[in-house]
């Protein structure tokens, strides 16, 4: 047995750390604070981010005296919970509650038609811009891109005559007198028209990045750009068609302006944003059912928005990172 | 859906949406293939749907079906009950009338010679779309232009009258240097605070539910936070024990309570506060995706070169996502020069807090003054002109470089 006691040899490779020179000390330890610093600062930008809200929660399951007369922070010491606040603000009736019930079902009835029929007409248009030819093809979708900034404001005032006395051009009366004005079809008709240049947009974007040879060949084999779209192109496009829905969901979910413009003459129709202000213009003794309300046109969006996160952050990035 | 015209228990047709279909082309005529194992294995929809072939299905068949149909039925049974009929039928119909449509002008189109439908067609799918860009932005847009130049009874031409009154009006004075500390308030903060955040929650561990925190507030409408923000902003005299945070610490710290909102100039930028509050986390996802695309190797050389972690963020990190940056804050302008709500509902504007979009509004819809609405309508839009202009041409620089 051969003794095994000869020096180590240089053969294989010297340890890691003897290759990489070793970092100054003043950095290791500047890179250390600046971990416990950077989790610090995180940790306080979460906290007051996160603050408002828990405010409003508690104070939401907060008695009505407590509520006028000590901070919700008092709370933690002097719990006293109670539900009285969101049986008020749901239930109908006076001024007083909320009847945030009725006008949740308003929100309901003024939001899902006007994701669903969004995304059909933008999807067809979104292929045609990216995958068909025509004339004008490129202008008219810099026409899309243009229109993507451009503020509804600029357009609320002629709509609302539109709607209410129809549309005369020239002497001819193109649109009748539908005396839409407080309707609820008016305001679906309005948010289609303002989300459609996203919804092009987004859906281009993404449509056009789907892989142009199965379409190519499809093509070939003699299938027409309807085929192709329907059977093909939609189901590919799913991320992007979720992404837009939820998008658009949460934009008309959460609107004021477009509802109280179109829908402000008819209150029994107005959605939960435009009840929630009607209650914060009250004298100060609604204070305590305010939280409440708060809280019930919030649940939708944050249940929305923390299933589908993923979608939400998909449909901001696209488009909006440059690489 | 097909069936082949049997009678008796055979199984029916199998679900025909496959990409081999495509291939196979052609019109919907003709009988396909039916393979034995999709037979076996309706789909939830094809279970429902088979209930207009009910005498047709065997007896397993029939009780397969009852739950997608019992499910259904509850549904409409909830749907009605809660009164929503009415965007039920709305939906149905406008998905209705779109099928009908974009079914139906198919094809029609398909009936005609290739060389027209294959011209033809890309109009039928565009049309729509461009039916409704056209009537409801386009058009109004223009007649808004178009009205901001008559009086007040809209039918006489006044010229840049208006114009001079949005301008030189001593309210509209105020406005405008309120939007403009908006703009500079809302872009410089949320975007610092978002690339703080999106730099810092990189490395630890809880990345995620972090971010989704500061992210949170984007999901809820801004009468929800001008809401959670009046809270906070309270305000009860001197010697009462105060319900709002803001109070609560500022007296805690030996002050006098203050009422928040009604000091100006200061108000203003506690009601921006709540907009930063809002907008960071977008900032914060998109800048956060930008740094996490910097190529791993020009920072790993960077720092064996001897850089610190600040000089390889100025020099590494920020030129590279300079491009997303831009857009960051472009969108961020153009969200922040349509504010409306919070300025709305925290203060109505009033106590030299309003903006021009909350003027727009009362000069249109409270006083009834249109043609000034519609002036102030189309200074905003002039505010995002420049805007329009760079996100056309770098849409246009993108679509070169792509088909270059």
């Amino acid at each position: 047995m051969t003794a095994n006691n000869s020096p180590p040899t240089q053969t294989s490779t010297p340890p890691e750390d003897e290759l990489e020179p070793r970092e100054p000390l003043g950095s290791r330890i500047r890179s250390f604070l600046g971990s416990i610093a950077g989790r610090v600062t995180v940790f306080v930008v979460c906290a007051l981010w996160t603050i408002p809200t828990l405010g409003i929660l508690v104070s939401s399951f907060r008695p009505e005296d407590d509520v006028r007369s000590s901070g919700w922070w008092t709370a933690i010491t002097d719990w006293d919970f109670t539900l009285d606040n969101y049986r008020t603000v749901l239930q109908g009736g006076s001024a007083r509650s909320g009847d945030m019930w009725s006008h949740f079902l308003n929100s309901l009835t003024i939001t899902i038609p006007a994701t669903i029929i969004p995304i059909a007409i933008a999807a067809f248009a979104a292929y045609a811009f990216a995958w068909m030819r025509f004339p004008g093809r490129d202008w008219i979708f810099v026409i899309v891109v243009a229109l993507l900034v451009v503020p509804l404001h600029l357009s609320l005032i002629p709509l609302l005559q539109a709607y209410a006395n129809g549309v005369d051009f020239l002497g001819v009366r193109i649109i009748p007198d539908l005396d839409l004005n407080g309707t609820f079809a008016s305001v679906w008709l309005a948010h289609i028209g303002f989300g459609l240049p996203l919804a092009i947009y987004l859906l281009y974007n993404y449509m056009s990045g789907l892989p142009g040879d199965i379409f190519e060949a499809a093509r070939i084999d003699g299938a027409d750009h309807f085929k192709i779209f329907w059977r093909l192109v939609v189901p590919l496009s799913v991320p992007a068609l979720a992404a837009f829905s939820i998008f658009q969901f949460l934009w008309v979910w959460n609107d004021f302006l477009v509802a109280i413009v179109f829908v402000g003459s008819a209150p029994d129709s107005a959605p939960m944003t435009v009840r929630l202000t009607q209650l914060v213009g009250s004298r100060g003794e609604d204070q305590h059912i305010l939280t409440a309300g708060a809280f019930v046109t919030m649940i939708v969006p944050l249940i929305v928005f923390f299933s589908l996160q993923r979608y939400f952050v998909r449909g901001i990035l696209a488009g909006s990172v440059k690489g | 859906m097909q069936t082949t015209p049997r009678d008796g228990p055979e199984p029916s047709g199998a679900d025909d949406r496959s990409a081999a279909s495509v291939a196979t082309g052609g019109g919907a005529a003709a009988p396909e293939q039916r393979p034995d194992r999709e037979e076996l294995d309706r789909s939830f929809g094809q279970r429902l749907l088979d209930v207009r072939r009910w005498g047709a299905l065997t007896g397993q068949q029939r009780r397969e079906s009852i739950v997608p149909i019992a499910f259904a039925v509850v549904l409409l049974i909830v749907i009605f009950a809660l009164g929503l009929l009415e965007p039920l039928t709305a939906i149905v119909i406008g998905v209705g009338v779109a099928v009908v449509y974009f079914v139906g002008a198919n094809k029609l189109l398909d009936l005609t010679p290739d060389r027209f439908s294959e011209r033809v067609r890309p109009w039928v799918f565009v049309a729509p779309a461009l039916l409704f860009l056209f009537a409801f932005l386009v058009i109004p847009a223009l007649r808004t232009i178009y009205i901001s130049f008559l009086d007040r009874a809209q039918d006489r031409f006044v010229g840049f009258e208006n114009y001079e009154w949005a301008f030189t009006d001593r309210r509209n004075r105020i406005v405008f240097r309120n939007n403009v500390l908006w703009i500079l308030g809302v872009t410089t903060f949320s975007t610092g605070f978002g690339l703080l955040m999106a730099v810092l929650a990189d490395r630890i561990k809880r990345e995620s539910f972090a971010k989704a925190l500061v992210f949170l507030p984007m999901a809820i409408s801004f009468v929800g936070a001008s809401v959670i923000w009046r809270f906070v902003y309270s305000f009860r005299g001197p010697g009462q024990e105060q319900i709002g945070l803001l109070n609560a610490v500022w007296t805690g710290l030996g002050n006098e309570p203050v009422a928040w909102l009604l000091e100006t100039p200061w108000n203003t930028f506690f009601l921006i506060v709540v907009m930063i509050w809002m907008q960071t986390g977008f900032a914060m996802v998109v800048l956060s995706a930008a740094i996490k695309g910097v190529p791993i190797e020009l920072i790993e050389a960077a720092r064996i070169d001897g850089a610190n972690e600040w000089q390889v963020f100025r020099r590494i990190t920020l030129p590279s996502i300079a491009g997303t940056l831009a857009v960051v804050v472009t969108t961020t302008i153009i969200l922040v020069l349509k504010v409306f709500d919070i300025v709305r509902v925290m203060t109505s504007g009033n106590f030299e807090t309003s903006v021009i979009a909350n003027e727009m509004i009362s000069q249109s819809f409270s006083f009834g003054n249109q043609h000034r609405g519609a002036a102030l309508a189309v200074v905003l839009f002039m505010a995002v002109v420049p805007v329009m202009f760079w996100n056309v041409r770098r849409f246009r620089r993108d679509a070169m470089e792509r088909s270059g």
